[in-house]
């Protein structure tokens, strides 16, 4: 059984909001069964007193103190946005109307 | 717009609620949960970002040590375990709040788990306690605030366009969410507004946050569900947004139980989904539908190192945590001499710090009560506002209170003088220095004003000379008239009596 299914992918890049061909939903559901089923191989050797790994370093507690550090300029950030009113960026239509 | 209801009454007569509620605090601190940037309420749009909560490519988050610590503080105070070691996750969704396009937040992992506030509420029984299970709390970020622009309503639906502000985008949040709440029946409605009032008072003696919810800085939001008997499967429940005072936390969940019971008793199925409370109206409207499709794709925060607290640590936070709530006002009762009931009377004002505080400006327990549960709760309620809202401080009401010990003011005057605090008219002796309000204490003065109204009313002087001492209410009413109540009352009496051999 493959590890992931074309309606799986297709279902991924909706959430993503990637549109893709049906050719290459077919592509990507058939390359991306080879990368699980590999990496799925990992599980076999792991033993539930093994703890997931999330960072190349084992390293926890990494803190700043709570102290303010200067932000931006405004109109600097601003200049990079594709539209702005007010100090704030503009952004198209979130919803249709109801 | 309003959805038919039916009488609340019946509600309880044929259906059980089941209840839950998300409730997000913004902390306190002075800078972001992962940047550097100020957390000021009230700045000026876009003034308090960086690369990092606006997402730019290459910003990396850092946590905030202090935001960490009120997570687990919070925790502790709620009787919640705290995790040995758990990670950030990323809240993937596509929505212009949030600049990343995900939201760091923690997902099967969070900081605080299992946990339990005792509240207490009145029921006919008398005062009964009620245990609302913590699921967990969790950390993660605020996100920005959106103005909607255009459209018929000024709402997110149909809205030409939204100018969007990412100062509050990365504040510090912890979610706090309950378990289910069963078998609180036609109590749910103030079981839920009293977990939340009790939520902020141990909050804001934690001091983690300042709770402020006319400001946003705690927020409610109510599941509910009906199901025809506690023995009945769960109904399909709904969450209410929006819920942004504890008067419409129960004002809301009265609402929607019968506008579900409505629903139900109909025959018609409720649709699981986002509804907006609506202060103004008292009614809640159809949101988002919530459906399959809602899939965040969490997954563990690649930038983030995972947070393990040390035993140490928690212990050393166990410790240092302030008197719970309900330890501090039974002291406080036994201090005060005062009922259970009374006790619980101020604490559901939400007056139990403003009346603390009244206290330590210099006013007697038993005054300082009397003025927040009295004459500024209804003002308050008049305004449609929280107690601690009215733009009267503490330090006010114990100079007005010394103002009327002192023998300037009676209660009359003094409540003038609230008028003008309230107005900004200044401080109290001032606002009764401009408005001329003093008690006429000068007897011959006020021997004028009784012997003119001996002479309006004979027959009430009558009474008195023969001995029946109760009508000098008549004529000290009378004489308080005259003096547009700038007398007091008592020595009016006094003087009537005398005037008349009694």
């Amino acid at each position: 059984m493959s590890a992931i299914s074309r309606d799986d992918v297709a279902h991924l890049a909706s959430l993503a909001r990637i549109e893709l061909t049906e050719q290459e939903l077919n592509d990507y559901a058939g390359q991306l069964d080879v990368i699980l089923t590999a990496v799925a191989s990992i599980s076999e050797v792991a033993a539930d007193d093994i703890p997931p790994t999330t960072h190349a370093v084992p390293v926890v507690n990494v803190f700043r103190e709570d102290v303010v550090t200067p932000s931006l300029d405004r109109d600097s950030v601003l200049d990079h946005a594709p539209a702005a009113e007010d100090g704030r960026f503009r952004v198209p239509r979130i919803l249709d109307e109801e | 717009m309003s959805a038919p209801l039916i009488d609340f009454d019946e509600v309880i007569a044929n259906f059980d609620p089941v209840l839950g509620l998300e409730v997000h605090v913004e902390l306190g601190t002075a800078s972001k949960m992962f940047c550097g940037c100020a957390t000021e309420f009230g700045a000026e749009p876009n003034t308090q970002v960086c690369p990092t909560c606006l997402g730019l490519p290459g910003s990396l988050p850092v946590v905030n040590g202090t935001a960490v610590e009120s997570a687990i503080r919070i925790g502790l105070a709620l009787n919640c375990s705290i995790a040995s070691w758990c990670r950030f996750a990323r809240k993937n969704y596509f929505y212009p709040d949030m600049p990343k396009n995900f939201q760091t937040s923690q997902y099967d992992e969070p900081i605080c788990f299992e946990g339990y506030l005792d509240v207490d509420v009145e029921t006919d029984e008398g005062t009964r306690t009620f245990r609302v299970e913590i699921e967990r709390a969790h950390m993660e970020e605020d996100t920005g605030k959106s103005l909607h622009v255009g459209g018929s309503t000024g709402r997110i639906h149909g809205a030409d366009f939204s100018l969007v502000d990412y100062n509050r985008a990365g504040i510090p949040l912890i979610e706090i969410v309950t378990k289910p709440l069963e078998g609180a029946g036609k109590y749910a409605p103030e079981v839920a507004k009293a977990y939340v009032g009790a939520l902020r008072d141990l909050l804001r003696g934690l001091g983690v946050s300042d709770v402020k919810m006319e400001q946003g800085s705690l927020r409610c939001d109510v599941n509910l569900s009906l199901r025809t008997s506690p023995d009945a499967p769960l109904g399909t429940r709904t969450e209410t947004k929006n819920v942004n005072s504890l008067r419409s936390v129960e004002r809301a969940i009265r609402y929607e139980m019968q506008r579900q019971a409505a629903l139900l008793a109909d025959g018609t199925a409720i649709i699981q989904e986002t509804r907006h409370w609506h202060e103004d109206t008292g009614v809640t409207t159809s949101g988002r539908v919530k459906s399959d499709a809602e899939d965040y794709r969490y997954f563990p925060e690649p930038d983030l190192v995972p947070v393990a607290p040390s035993a140490e640590w928690i212990e050393q936070l166990r410790s240092q945590l302030p008197e719970p709530p309900a330890e501090r006002s039974k002291r406080l009762r036994q201090e005060w001499g005062i009922s259970e009931k009374e006790m619980q009377s101020v604490i559901n004002a939400g007056a139990l710090d403003l009346v603390l505080a009244t206290i330590a400006e210099g006013a007697d327990p038993a005054a300082s009560r009397k003025w927040w549960l009295g004459e500024l709760a209804r003002r308050a309620n008049d305004e449609g506002v929280e107690l601690e809202s009215l733009a009267i401080t503490a330090k006010q009401v114990a100079d007005l209170e010394a103002l009327v010990q002192s023998g300037r003011l009676n209660d009359k005057l003094a409540r003038q003088v609230i008028d003008g605090v309230l107005a900004g008219e200044g401080e109290p002796a001032a606002v009764a220095d401009s408005r001329g309000l003093q008690i006429v204490s000068d007897d011959s003065a006020l021997l004028a004003a009784i012997n003119e109204a001996i002479a309006a009313d004979p027959d009430a002087a009558q009474k008195i000379r023969d001995g029946k001492v109760a009508a000098a209410g008549a004529l000290v009413g009378a004489v308080m008239k005259a003096t547009q109540g700038q007398a007091d009352a008592g020595r009016v009496r006094e003087l009537v009596l005398q005037e008349l051999g009694q």
